[in-house]
């Protein structure tokens, strides 16, 4: 099934290969500089004071405490914002600084720069704050009624979708309520970034983010200031998974360096981290499928709930993915969706990987197992029934002309073989449900085998301005490649020497310092879109600078441009009488190229949900295998198996990076990742409490299948793979602890309590 | 703020005498991640790492002394945990393999914590825990009388653990830890039990459902009921499919928190404690971890 693409004779580290990443070794041997490592000269430390109330007028603010601590530059509070007041990816309705009220636990009120990080907490500690606490609104739907707690009001967004006939009926229907809780992008690297004061009265600031020049025209906006007097540098970035898409404190850091006229350094600790980035939305969900009696879909109606927090971040973007995509990878031919997005005093819900689509996949696959249930159909076959495929319609209209090898992915992942049953003694102790902990008893240990298929969006979507730049550079037989793109983890550092060393055939290819001083944007790394974005910019650029340089010796040498080429490394003609090393041939010149690369346009959804809102689609199956301890509710997720549509594997080594890594933070979100809330307060913002899969407790993950069908359009036909692999392993090991205890468990994280004593419940209403 | 690393507990009881406020660190798997978190700061150090009289562990007749210093990793170690099969097998719920090295077992009596995980094991072996005073006094005492709520002692400012007794090899023992994750957890529920045959005894104690262990008597007078000491086999309905459900979660006083629910662990409790009955009764060996 593997496609080999050639990087021209004998160089290696081209297209299609598991070319090892640049910053491996350093990241292996902790010697990458991480954010959070960053120093300068004379540099002071920054402390934010948040809100320990989900809502609250603030009746008195004294920052006078602060300044009186020795070692205390700076205290800044509402006030001292000098252009917009506030910020926000959609819309800027989020404070830089509470003003009058706080609306979230953990929003900033005042920003404090010292000579030493404790002495900035402490000082920060030391503001006088006189809060009248009012009861929070943190349930989702008395919110759409409430009054409103932002002059903006609570309704976030709102997408209907209508297609078809709203009145169509099939032979056979199933209901249910489904909800997924609070998810966090839970990266290892804290917020972190240095600040620092230039002399034309700009600021240079270095930081973990994900997408730099978003970052600065909002800065900009807010310190009033022109943009090129703005200037961010990428630093390390410990992680992302949409966590990084908004900003955490950029602008209060800016402004403590331009106040003191000193660097200035910010690291938040765990806890800061948790309150201080965006969630996964906790959705709620109703839904009902119709059926005709063989099992066709003839219906899907769902009403969406999103809690988007008390600021609007991406919520609009994450609805509409969770509207566009309610009724699964297939077939529908009436459809009616009724999603909002409300505001609340729970902490700011985004970005993050999977972005809407993971919330309503474990709706709709649950909803699946039991159409197929009622319809006593293999679950399985009904899946391939309403595959969609190419050509097809979606709930929005839309005609689906790329790949879609949805019955392929079904098909692979189905196919193949089931890991072992465990005999009675044959498992090690440790690798039943409970682990470490001694607890299982292999009598009481029930397997169950679940199964799901996803899919979501490439890149941005309804008629945003998707572009991305890059520079290519040649000289004296070196190529450098410059992009503002920001590398999270994913390993677009590879796959841009990947690619520049495709098209030259030469091994050595660095890379340029990704800053919005002096290169244009190159979009979000997020949306699944950098390998195909950044990666066309990068195409384009190189191969930009290839022409120039080929017309450059036919020039040179008087020869008809048509009869020489770029070929492995060397300028030649087809009479073999050009033989140039690329030194050679650009015989003194530097070429360089700036290339813009778009998408082809998308629209706006209309008013029924209808429209070609998405440029392309990925989809993906998992099949979880579980054991669960009947009596104590534990769960050991013992494998996943999982075919994912890739168009065309570029690095075969990281794109099982990608699905091993999404494939793990799925499993996460279905037996424990939750970010508790009571009454708007965070209950577990460390990583004591917000628990994230253990090597114990992380499956292998089998693939089963990588689908190269190549995405017309993508360049090398690739499609993304960031987020794909993150969408349907919940589903899937939710449906196999179902499978293991016949509960209907409508609600991930599964808790140990959820199986337990509803079993427990059971078996004494039995008796 | 200064550190000492006294090499020697007569060291170390000197620089205690010269300030009576110090903190004593050991591991420093609780202590540091409280001086990260701002909630403790302390204005004297005193590191215990380097006091030769606080590490291992020795039999002293038919008792086994444990230093206050053992890491985990050395409960864990073989030759132990042939003598305390039961500490071996808390010891190797714990954390992490880096927690296991660096975390000690007097670190984690000293924490107090309700889910400490050497606390029930050591509750249900009765365990004996000597404490000093740079003045040379001692003092011995049981758990109950140690550990008095959540992280709250009777440990006196200036006063250093010493060591903890147990008897070697005492019976069958058994210990089950419920955790909402496969490994490096907090305990939400856990047990302990000692079937002691020769001095026909039962200890149960139980985790994480309380503010602190809870011993359950109640259940180990019902438990004693149900032994057949001669032919070493449980009678009646834990034969079956009898339980001691119903009585270990009248024992227990759990809370609902962001961890658990209070209803969970008292079921969890149950489930455990019954399990580690029939553990300790059936014909495998106990299982050194
Ligand atoms: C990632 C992680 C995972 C963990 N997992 C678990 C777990 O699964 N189960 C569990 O029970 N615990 C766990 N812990 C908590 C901790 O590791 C244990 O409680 C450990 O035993 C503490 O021992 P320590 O030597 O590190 O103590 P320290 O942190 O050095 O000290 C803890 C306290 O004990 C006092 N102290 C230490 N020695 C003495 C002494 N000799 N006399 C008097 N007071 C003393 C100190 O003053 C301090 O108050 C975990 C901690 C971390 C960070």
């Amino acid at each position: 099934m593997t496609t080999v693409l050639t990087t021209g004779p004998g160089l290696r580290g081209g297209l299609g290969e598991s070319v090892r990443r640049p910053d491996g070794g350093p990241k292996a041997r902790g010697e990458f500089a991480f954010s959070s490592d960053l120093e300068a000269e004379d540099m002071l430390w920054a402390h934010l004071l948040r809100s320990p109330h989900p809502s609250a007028a603030i009746s008195s603010l004294d920052l006078s405490p602060a300044f009186a601590v020795p070692g205390v530059a700076a205290v800044l509070a509402a006030g001292d914002v000098p252009g917009r007041q506030s910020f926000g990816l959609d819309y800027p309705d989020q404070p830089v600084f509470a003003g009058k009220v706080v609306r979230h636990v953990g929003e900033p009120i005042a920003a404090v720069a010292a000579d030493h990080p404790i002495t900035a907490r402490r000082a920060a500690e030391a503001i006088a704050v006189t809060y009248e606490v009012t009861e929070p609104l943190t349930d989702p739907e008395a919110a759409m009624e409430a009054p409103p707690i932002h002059e903006r009001g609570n309704v976030l967004f709102h997408q209907d979708i209508v297609h078809g006939d709203p009145g169509a009926t099939g032979e056979v229907s199933v209901e249910g309520s489904y909800a997924t809780a609070m998810q966090d992008q839970a990266f290892l690297g804290p917020e972190s970034a240095l600040a620092v004061p230039a002399g034309d009265g700009g600021v240079d600031l270095y930081l973990a983010t994900q997408w730099l020049h978003v970052d600065r025209d909002q800065i900009a906006a807010c310190l009033g200031l022109p943009l090129d007097l703005v200037r961010l540098h990428l630093s390390g970035v410990g992680g992302a998974f949409g966590a990084r898409e908004d900003m955490s404190m950029q602008v209060q850091l800016c402004l403590l360096a331009m106040r003191t006229g000193r660097p200035v350094k910010i690291v938040f600790s765990r806890e800061e981290s948790f309150l201080g980035h965006v969630h996964r939305h906790p959705a709620r969900m109703w839904y009902r499928h119709s059926a005709d009696a063989d099992g066709n879909l003839v219906k899907v109606e769902a009403k969406l709930i999103l809690d988007g927090g008390a600021y609007l971040s991406s919520s609009p973007a994450v609805l509409q993915n969770a509207a566009c995509f309610a009724a699964g990878p297939y077939r529908v031919p009436n459809a009616v969706v009724d999603a909002t997005a409300v505001r609340t005093n729970n902490p700011p819900c985004g970005a993050m990987r999977g972005f809407g689509a993971v919330q309503v996949c474990f709706a709709y696959e649950t909803q699946m197992d039991k159409l197929a249930a009622a319809l006593r159909m293999d679950p399985v076959e009904l899946r391939l029934r309403n595959a969609l495929r190419t050509g097809d319609t979606m709930i929005t209209g839309q005609v689906l002309s790329g790949a879609a090898p949805v019955a392929e992915v079904i098909r692979a992942v189905a196919a193949a073989p089931l890991p072992a049953e465990p005999g009675p003694s044959d498992a090690p102790e440790i690798a039943l449900p409970g682990g470490a902990g001694r607890t299982a008893e292999r009598d009481r240990v029930r397997r169950g085998i679940g199964f799901a298929v996803g899919f979501k969006n490439l890149m941005y979507s309804a008629g945003f301005d998707d572009f991305t730049t890059a520079r290519c550079r040649l000289e004296e037989g070196r190529v450098t490649i410059t992009s503002a793109a920001v590398e999270v983890g994913q390993g677009l550092v590879t796959l841009m020497q990947q690619i520049a060393r495709h098209i030259f055939g030469v091994a050595d290819v660095s890379l340029g310092e990704a800053t919005t001083a002096g290169i244009g944007s190159a979009g979000s790394t997020s949306a699944s879109r950098q390998t195909w974005m950044t990666g066309g910019a990068v195409e384009a650029a190189c191969r930009a600078v290839a022409e120039r340089l080929v017309s450059s010796v036919a020039q040179r040498l008087e020869r008809p441009l048509a009869s020489l080429r770029l070929d492995g490394g060397r300028v030649c003609s087809d009479d073999g009488a050009v033989d140039l090393s690329l030194v050679g041939a650009a015989s003194g010149q530097v070429f360089e190229e700036t290339a813009v690369y778009r998408h082809p346009p998308t629209e706006e959804l209309d008013e029924k949900g209808q429209g070609n809102a998405h440029v392309s689609f990925a989809f993906g199956a998992h099949r979880a295998v579980v054991d669960v301890d009947l009596d104590l509710g534990l769960v050991r997720v013992v494998d996943v198996t999982t075919a994912q549509d890739v168009g065309r594997a570029l690095n075969p080594l990281q794109l099982i990076g990608q699905i091993e890594g999404g494939t793990a933070q799925g499993v996460g979100l279905a037996v424990m990742e939750e970010i508790v809330l009571d009454r708007g307060t965070v209950r577990n913002p460390s990583f004591t409490d917000y628990i994230i899969p253990t090597a114990l407790d992380s499956p292998p993950v089998t693939i089963a299948g990588l689908i190269e069908e190549p995405e017309p359009g993508a360049p090398h036909g690739a499609k993304g793979a960031g987020e794909p692999p993150a969408i349907s392993s919940t589903a899937a090991v939710a449906a196999a602890i179902r499978d293991a205890t016949g509960l209907e468990l409508a609600r991930v994280p599964i808790r140990p309590q959820d199986i337990a004593l509803a079993l427990a419940a059971f078996e004494e209403d039995r008796q | 703020m200064p550190v000492f690393v006294p090499a020697s507990l007569e060291e170390a009881f000197a620089v205690l005498e010269g300030a009576p406020g110090a903190q004593l660190l050991a591991g420093g798997t609780d202590f540091m991640v409280e001086v990260n978190a701002g909630q403790r700061r302390p204005a004297t150090v005193v590191a215990l790492g380097a006091v030769p009289e606080l590490k291992g562990w020795r039999l002293d007749g038919d008792e086994v002394v444990l230093g206050a210093g053992l890491t985990y990793t050395e409960m864990i170690s073989p030759e132990l945990a042939e003598l305390v099969p039961g500490l071996a097998q808390a010891a190797r719920t714990v954390g992490s393999p880096q927690i296991r090295n660096a975390g000690t077992l007097g670190g984690n009596i000293a924490t107090a914590s309700p889910a400490g995980d050497t606390l029930p094991m050591l509750m249900a072996l009765g365990a004996t825990m000597t404490l000093g005073r740079s003045d040379g006094g001692r003092r011995a005492v049981g758990l109950d009388e140690l550990v008095v709520g959540p992280k709250r002692t009777t440990l006196q400012p200036g006063e250093v653990l010493l060591e903890v007794r147990v008897r070697a090899g005492a019976g069958r023992q058994e210990f089950l830890k419920v955790g909402t994750r496969n490994a490096m957890v907090i305990a939400v529920a856990s047990a302990a039990v000692v079937v002691d045959f020769e001095r026909r005894s039962v200890r149960v104690a139980l985790g994480s459902v309380g503010p602190v262990v809870i011993r359950a008597e109640e259940v180990e007078r019902e438990a004693a009921k149900l032994i057949d000491w001669d032919a070493r086999r449980l009678v009646g309905p834990l034969e079956g499919s009898g339980d001691f459900g119903e009585l270990v979660r009248t024992a227990a006083r759990p809370i609902d928190d962001h961890r658990s629910t209070a209803a969970y662990r008292r079921h969890a409790a149950g489930v455990c404690v019954t399990r580690a009955f029939r553990r300790a009764f059936s014909s495998e060996e106990s299982t050194a971890p």
